[in-house]
């Protein structure tokens, strides 16, 4: 084979597993919808979307309370981990000693990639009686599940805005110590503002994963289908749905699971959109002069 | 003679590095002094000492003292923030935060508490006018500091500096980063503004050590070789070494 | 503004806010870790390590779930790798910035955050039921391919891409094809990120129990085919939890997942440290 022709095969195949990522998205988005447009049909889409009854035994398959159970323990979750973290990951880029630093980003590193089935575990045995204990009902709430999801997604948090802090170039830091400025006020005024498009990935980072967790979630929030009064009442989260009823559901029930999920594509994907949205802008921003 | 800076047996060490050894220096008050020598010889660590932004290396230590106005601004009682306000910086590499060139200048006086947009617009105005940048960014002063060229942004990064009214103005390699044209602008400023501040200045170049200062210092191998008037130094240098430099035959 | 607290009061105030964070978060997250071991180590032995577990997990080991943890992770290995790190080369150094680039990265962006639940579903639709793989040990290594590849590819692609372009340009000068300074000079270079790609792909797939949920099964017996049904830990440990079969076994389960993951990312952490340490000479 010449050189020529060679090279120009490799390029093509490399072409292709490129786009394979597309191909898997396209057959990802082919099968669910395939499986999952059925029920929505059969049970119209304003009923799912904004039914409020789920109960497959009497054909009623609303999803409206799951999704305030899926945005709700998210919510909450981010309310806890996102300050919690940003002043971490504050600590870590700028505060800490460096030999601290040498021993956290691995223990941060390794708490990322604990399964969240761990997590998940240790939330059951210790955090709901103690949740019991203290507020009272059964420990299984919204309140819980997001107090383990603050846990999961930390790490997250903190590593991605760490290393957004850090690499905001030193010469800011210098130029405004060197005018008198405190580091506070230097950390306030110049490296956050610089580092704020990947603080906000960080966040939404955090966010998809709150928003895609599943058995963690099963194994705290209590699981009923109802809009909670209070944080301290047990919800179900749509991922939570697929999981715990796909074991034995079928006919149309299995198609409103499928259904489910479809729910749960549109919620990442207006996600991602709020995400490309306000990384650009704030790009633009930086652009013209404005922090 | 009136001397701001005083300078008495001072050593630094990176780690086991000694950088600075035993120098011993008064710098001029309201004058211009250059410090000139290869690189590698310490002079560009000397200047961070006297605004203490050595301080930022962890691995950086020191002996001797720095008098400002007589009073060592390594006593630990010493407010560094107050220091800094005191002498301020210009960096080798123009570096403007990205933010609009109004938020650049406003923004040391910002820090100190000034507040009041008819005063930061005033003295905003000032400085730039001072660094003789206004006419050229009169009407964009809410763009970016990030378009402007380089020259302009060493401006700016001047500006920025003379509006926290310093007494003291450190400036390292300011044009080793610009263009002919700009230096030249920027040494017609050093000129315009050694009445009002006193200016220690980092060079490379020997003819702008000869057109901008007063006073030089010539550093080697973490040593002051020899230092006094400029046409001095440059017409008869005491030490060989020095004369050896400034006709080029090293370095 | 800034003067109704003094800065240098402000800066003291903040100082102890920075060092409680830190300090609270990193307890946090050590009290959770520190007790999994503590309440799981004493249960964890050779014995427990590869033994088959006895009535469904309330006595015995979890050799078989070891096993079905190697075989899904390694299947989601062999499909992920070299299709992420082909696709990291390609967009880092083939294409330029058009649609089907922006389209490409789109893609993986989406894949990444799609919920592991949804990959489960695919599986379950696409592995599963139409291509007719059954509750298998194939159908859930694929699964997992799927979710393992955006995190092989993004970390790829920044390594590729943090390449110093004199190194390519040095080769290029030589008379080396485009193709052969990638493989002579570019990838070589990046081999650290692309590992570290690899082992954060290898960890998604050790560490997911919701995408091999109902690809995978839950049988409790050792694999002997890529079609047999099998049981992965993070499963294991899922179902020993929620069905209160036991949670001595659960503990222990959960501290050989800890175990796992802490040896992954420090043997990454030492093998990336030492291969750079070799390149860079220094």
């Amino acid at each position: 084979m010449s050189r020529w022709t060679e090279e120009y095969f490799i390029e093509k195949g490399l072409l292709l597993t490129a786009i394979s990522s597309i191909i898997i998205i396209g057959l990802i988005i082919i099968f669910i919808f395939k499986e999952g447009i059925p029920a929505i049909q059969s049970y119209g889409f304003f009923n799912f979307v904004f039914g409020m009854n789920w109960s497959p035994s009497e054909g009623q398959y609303g999803v409206f309370p799951m999704i305030i159970g899926s945005l709700g323990i998210t919510l909450l979750s981010l309310l806890m981990a996102v300050p919690l973290g940003l002043l971490c990951a504050i600590f870590l880029a700028e505060v800490a000693p460096a030999r601290m630093r040498k021993v956290l980003n691995p223990t941060l590193q390794t708490l990322a990639g604990i399964p969240s089935v761990v997590y998940g575990f240790f939330g059951l045995i210790l955090l709901v009686p103690f949740m019991r204990a203290q507020f009272g009902g059964t420990g299984f709430s919204m309140f819980t599940a997001s107090v383990i999801l603050t846990v999961m997604i930390l790490p997250i948090i903190v590593s991605v805005s760490e290393d957004a802090l850090r690499s905001i170039p030193h010469e800011y830091k210098e130029a405004s110590l060197a005018l008198g400025a405190t580091h506070w006020q230097t950390i306030k005024n110049v490296i956050f503002p610089a580092a704020i498009p990947g603080v906000i990935t960080s966040v939404i980072l955090g966010m998809g994963r709150a928003v895609g967790e599943t058995l963690a979630i099963i194994m705290v929030a209590g699981n009923v289908v109802q809009i909670p009064g209070s944080i301290f009442d047990p919800v179900r989260a749509l991922t939570s749905n697929i999981a715990i009823e796909m074991g034995y559901a079928t006919g149309i029930h299995y198609n409103a699971l499928f259904a489910t999920g479809i729910v749960l594509i549109f919620m990442i994907i207006v996600l991602l959109i709020i995400a490309n949205y306000l990384h650009y802008k704030k790009k633009v921003t930086i652009g013209g002069g404005y922090l | 003679m009136e001397y701001i800076i005083e300078v008495e047996d001072l050593n630094v060490y990176f780690d086991e590095l000694h950088i600075l050894k035993n120098i011993n220096i008064k710098i001029p008050k309201n004058a211009v002094t250059s410090l000139i020598g290869p690189s590698g010889c310490g002079k560009s660590t000397f200047i961070r000492t006297l605004n203490r932004m050595n301080d930022l290396i962890s691995t950086f230590r020191r002996d001797g003292t720095v008098l400002l106005d007589g009073e060592n601004i390594y006593n630990p009682k010493v407010d560094v923030v107050n220091l800094r306000k005191r002498v301020g910086m210009v960096f080798q590499k123009p570096n403007p935060f990205p933010k609009s060139i109004f938020d650049n200048v406003a923004y040391g006086l910002r820090v100190h508490g000034i507040n009041d947009k008819d005063v930061l617009a005033q003295k905003v105005e000032e400085a730039l006018k001072s660094a003789a940048l206004w006419e050229e960014v009169e009407n964009i002063l809410e763009k970016s500091a990030m378009g402007l060229s380089g020259g302009q942004q060493q401006r700016l990064c001047i500006a920025r500096t003379i509006a926290v009214e310093p007494d003291v103005i450190l400036m390292d390699e300011p044009c080793s980063a610009l263009d002919p044209i700009s230096t030249t602008k920027i040494e017609d400023l050093i000129h315009k503004l050694k009445k009002d501040y006193t200016i220690i200045i980092v060079t490379h170049n020997m003819q702008q050590a000869t057109r901008v200062s007063k006073y030089t210092a010539f550093f080697l191998h973490g040593e002051i070789v020899e230092s006094g008037k400029t046409d001095q130094i440059f017409l008869e240098p005491t030490d060989n070494r020095t004369e050896d430099y400034i006709t080029g035959r090293f370095g | 503004m800034y003067r109704i607290i003094p800065p240098k009061i402000a800066q003291k105030i903040m100082n102890s806010i920075f060092w409680a964070s830190g300090i609270l978060t990193i307890l946090i997250l050590v009290v959770v870790i520190g007790y999994v071991l503590f309440k799981g180590l004493p249960f964890v032995s050779l014995e427990f390590l590869f033994s088959d577990p006895i009535d469904s997990g309330r006595a015995g080991g979890i050799f078989p779930m070891i096993m079905s943890s190697i075989y899904v992770t390694l299947i989601a290995l062999l499909l992920a790798a070299p299709l992420g790190v082909g696709a990291a080369v390609f967009l880092a150094e083939y294409a330029g910035e058009n649609r089907t680039v922006k389209l490409i990265r789109f893609g993986a962006e989406t894949l990444s955050s799609i919920p592991s639940i949804v990959f489960g579903l695919f599986g379950l639709a696409f592995f599963v039921v139409y291509l007719g793989l059954g509750w298998s040990v194939l159908s859930g290594g694929l699964t997992l391919a799927l979710m393992a590849l955006p995190t092989v590819l993004a970390a790829s692609e920044v390594s590729v891409e943090s390449i110093n372009k004199s190194y390519s340009e040095g080769s290029l000068a030589l008379g080396a094809t485009k193709w052969q300074t990638i493989y002579k000079v570019v990838i070589p270079a990046a081999i650290p990120g692309i590992t570290t790609g690899i082992i954060l792909g290898m960890a998604r797939a050790i560490a997911e129990a919701a995408a091999v949920m109902y690809t995978v099964g839950a049988a409790l017996l050792i694999p002997t085919s890529l079609m047999d049904p099998a049981r992965p830990l993070p499963l294991h440990l899922y179902l020993l939890a929620t069905e209160g079969i036991s949670m001595d076994n659960a503990w222990a389960t959960a501290a050989v997942l800890v175990i796992l993951i802490l040896i992954i990312t420090v043997s990454t952490n030492t093998l990336v440290d030492r291969y750079r340490k070799k390149m860079m000479g220094r």
